[in-house]
């Protein structure tokens, strides 16, 4: 009988833990799911199709892998000019222009690939062929663009009396007043290696390094190598001093808030404290400045040491001294006091117990951490130069502003990339020769 | 007994000596390296120091002045105070809310990503390498690149803020989870494979029950975090208490008590889930060593 009773005790209370196993396996999802509801609603969601600009991520995703030339002649005085990306940098020298086009006096013809050409004929006169549609005709009549485009014109055709410009998948025509313009869309990073004032540009790395010598002042290979580090166009020397740049606001930020913190850790451990109210107080300090967040200390520091690393280096240091002096004063309160007494025992004096008994068993910890907080800032210092103006980050956020240099951008967004791996593997690989199995899941 | 004696002492000479070497190279070694790190420092100062446009020194003495002009500014309007929190309190709830909603996202990604990463747990175990570079990659992206690419396209406000987020949190997370699930049990999955579980309940049944304390535990760490990357995302431009306190900013001189507002909503907030986190963190990972 009480065998029975007990039985069904056991019975109702597995029952009922069972139920309210189950209500909470559903209850948890219930919320969650409740939540991202709300936040679909608080955040508008559903209105962003509107505000999304699918047009930006189209140039964005061309200009990541393409670049453009631009091909124009001068209305007024028949001048032909070739840039690539219209930029100075990218301007073909005079005499010299893209293999696809070609020239005779002040006509040239522009091939645009799968049969579609625009011919730069006499006078103002241009027309645009393609297997798609009829040519099309422009010309300046008495200062009035003139066309032979139907009325309305496709939609593909912007026309005006000023300016007529055609946009198709082989390229762009603008005809303005003053020049007629071609577009002509290629794969590729533009001049990455070299400009087009250097000798070794559109030459071939074998060429470059077997071939005949191109520029009689130095050998190719130095050659090649000072002008691809000149390039003023992508300006490598530059980007990777930015990156240097900000390793470096990491490396100064992380080790120099690890010395400032070392002292003040001993300073805020429980066993080492001198006096209880010190104790507190620099406690207080830490959580202080570590809750003032790093954006706000950017943002204080900037305004007296003004834009570039410095700042960075310095908001990274103040950050990480309030989050290392908590770490490094746990460590220390963990430490082993049998080999401080081992140390006291041969008549050491307090500095030499902190040096023998302390220093060499929270050495490997505190190195560690410091490794991973170097790793993980240099993504911050990334983050902050982009706000503060120093390193990468600069370089990106002006690269992102000009809204046309993706290339670029891309570029840039592929070196953090490495940078962080590197410094990852490289202090992964320290932090495992520190402590053998780091257990502390970092 | 003569001869023993000295043979026993020229052990000792011998042990010392090789000893004292040893000694030696090791300082030698250790003050080789702290020269290099005391003139990798002194330089890289001096390089940094070069390449801002206000020097360290020329610098110090103002330290000050800024904040003691918010604070002033801030003291002598303290009557706004209270109408300026309340003004900017659901700009910090969407800044919240974007590191809620990250944290949850990324996680949920993160854990699917950490068991189709680990050894003994994935479902294509060929494409354990796949995964990890995915993660990797993930990983190394600071937000604010996607950010900021992400408000080229979508425009300003929490959107492009809480993917970037989500997705390096989601890196940052899979393999934090993906070490921990390492070491989890296999008897429990072996068991449930016996009875014919398919992937996804081996992993619901078997894994996610062992592993959960220290997951819920990282999340925690993680959304911490978050809200700091929240903070500074809206500063470039992505919705939050950051936009705020960029427009502030902006005002200048004169109305740096909005700036005080912004800045003791976000001391106020970082500190209040640091402690939250904190507490339960130790709760989630004391329960589950008993």
């Amino acid at each position: 009988m009480t065998m029975l009773s007990t039985n069904g005790d056991l019975r109702q209370q597995t029952a009922d833990l069972f139920t309210r196993k189950k209500r909470i396996a559903l209850a948890v999802p219930a919320v969650i799911l409740a939540y991202l509801v709300y936040v679909f609603i608080a955040f508008d969601v559903a209105g962003l199709a509107d505000r999304a600009r699918m047009d930006n991520a189209r140039t964005l995703v061309a200009d990541a892998y393409s670049y453009k030339t631009h091909v124009a002649r001068d209305n007024r005085d028949a001048e032909l000019s070739f840039a690539i990306e219209g930029s100075r940098a990218g301007t073909y020298p005079a005499g010299e222009y893209p293999e696809w086009v070609s020239v005779d006096g002040t006509n040239m013809v522009v091939d645009l690939g799968a049969g579609n050409f625009v011919r730069y004929l006499d006078d103002t006169l241009v027309t645009f062929e393609s297997p798609d549609f009829d040519t099309i005709t422009l010309q300046l009549v008495n200062d009035v663009v003139v066309t032979n485009l139907p009325d309305p014109a496709p939609d593909w055709v912007n026309a005006s009396d000023t300016r007529v410009s055609i946009t198709t998948d082989a390229g762009r025509l603008t005809y303005t007043r003053s020049k007629a313009e071609v577009f002509r869309y290629s794969n590729g990073w533009e001049l990455f290696f070299f400009t087009l004032t250097s000798p070794y540009h559109g030459v071939g790395l074998g060429d470059i390094l077997t071939g005949p010598q191109l520029d009689d002042s130095r050998s190719n290979i130095v050659g090649a190598w000072q002008d691809f580090w000149g390039n003023t166009l992508w300006r490598h020397t530059d980007v990777m001093w930015a990156l240097g740049e900000t390793v470096l606001m990491a490396f100064l930020g992380t080790f120099g808030a690890a010395i400032i913190a070392l002292p003040l850790a001993f300073l805020a451990a429980k066993n080492f404290a001198p006096v209880v109210a010190v104790r507190f107080a620099v406690r207080r300090v830490f959580d202080f400045v570590r809750g003032v967040d790093g954006l706000i200390w950017t943002i204080i520091l900037s305004r007296a040491f003004g834009p570039g690393p410095l700042t960075g280096a310095l908001a990274i240091l103040v950050t990480d001294t309030g989050s290392f002096g908590k770490s490094f004063s746990e460590a220390l309160e963990n430490v082993d006091e049998k080999q401080i007494e081992g140390v006291q025992s041969t008549g050491a004096k307090p500095v030499q117990r902190y040096r023998f008994g302390v220093i060499p068993q929270v050495t490997p910890i505190l190195l560690s951490q410091i490794l991973y907080y170097f790793e993980s800032n240099t993504r911050s210092a990334t983050i902050i130069g982009a706000i503060t103006g120093g390193g990468i980050g600069l370089f990106l956020t002006q690269a992102m502003q000009t809204q046309n240099d993706w290339e670029k951008v891309t570029y840039y967004i592929i070196l953090i990339v490495i940078m962080v791996m590197v410094m990852d593997t490289i202090s992964g690989w320290l932090r495992r020769k520190l402590i053998k199995g780091d257990g502390d899941g970092h | 007994m003569a001869e023993l004696s000295a043979s026993t002492s020229l052990g000792t000479q011998s042990m010392r000596d090789n000893y004292m070497a040893m000694t030696r190279r090791r300082r030698a070694y250790g003050g080789i390296i702290l020269a290099i790190f005391v003139v990798l420092m002194v330089t890289g100062f001096q390089t940094v120091d070069a390449r801002s446009a206000g020097g360290f020194w020329a610098g110090l003495p103002q330290l000050f002045d800024f904040p003691a002009g918010v604070v002033s500014e801030a003291w002598d309007r303290i009557d706004r105070m209270p109408a300026n929190l309340a003004t900017y309190f659901p700009a910090l709830i969407e800044t919240i809310n974007i590191a809620a909603v990250s944290t949850l996202v990324g996680a949920l990604l993160g854990l699917v990503l950490s068991l189709l990463s680990t050894r003994g747990l994935a479902k294509w175990p060929r494409l354990i390498p796949v995964f990890r570079r995915i993660m990797d990659i993930m990983r190394a992206l600071p937000e604010i690149v996607i950010a900021l690419v992400l408000i080229f396209i979508l425009g300003g406000g929490p959107i492009p803020a809480m993917i970037a987020i989500a997705f390096h949190t989601a890196g940052a997370l899979g393999k934090l989870f993906s070490e921990v699930a390492e070491n989890a049990d296999l008897k429990p999955v072996e068991g449930l494979a016996s009875v014919g579980a398919n992937w996804s309940q081996r992993m619901m049944l078997g894994v996610i029950p062992q592993v959960a304390p220290n997951y819920l535990s990282y999340t925690l760490m993680r959304f911490e975090i978050n809200i700091r990357a929240s903070a500074i995302l809206g500063f470039v431009g992505a919705g939050g208490i950051g936009y705020e306190l960029r427009n502030a900013m902006t005002f200048g001189m004169g109305r740096f008590d909005l700036a005080a507002a912004i800045f003791v909503l976000l001391f106020l907030t970082i500190v209040f889930f640091d402690q939250i986190s904190s507490y339960y963190r130790n709760k989630l990972v004391k329960g589950y060593q008993a």
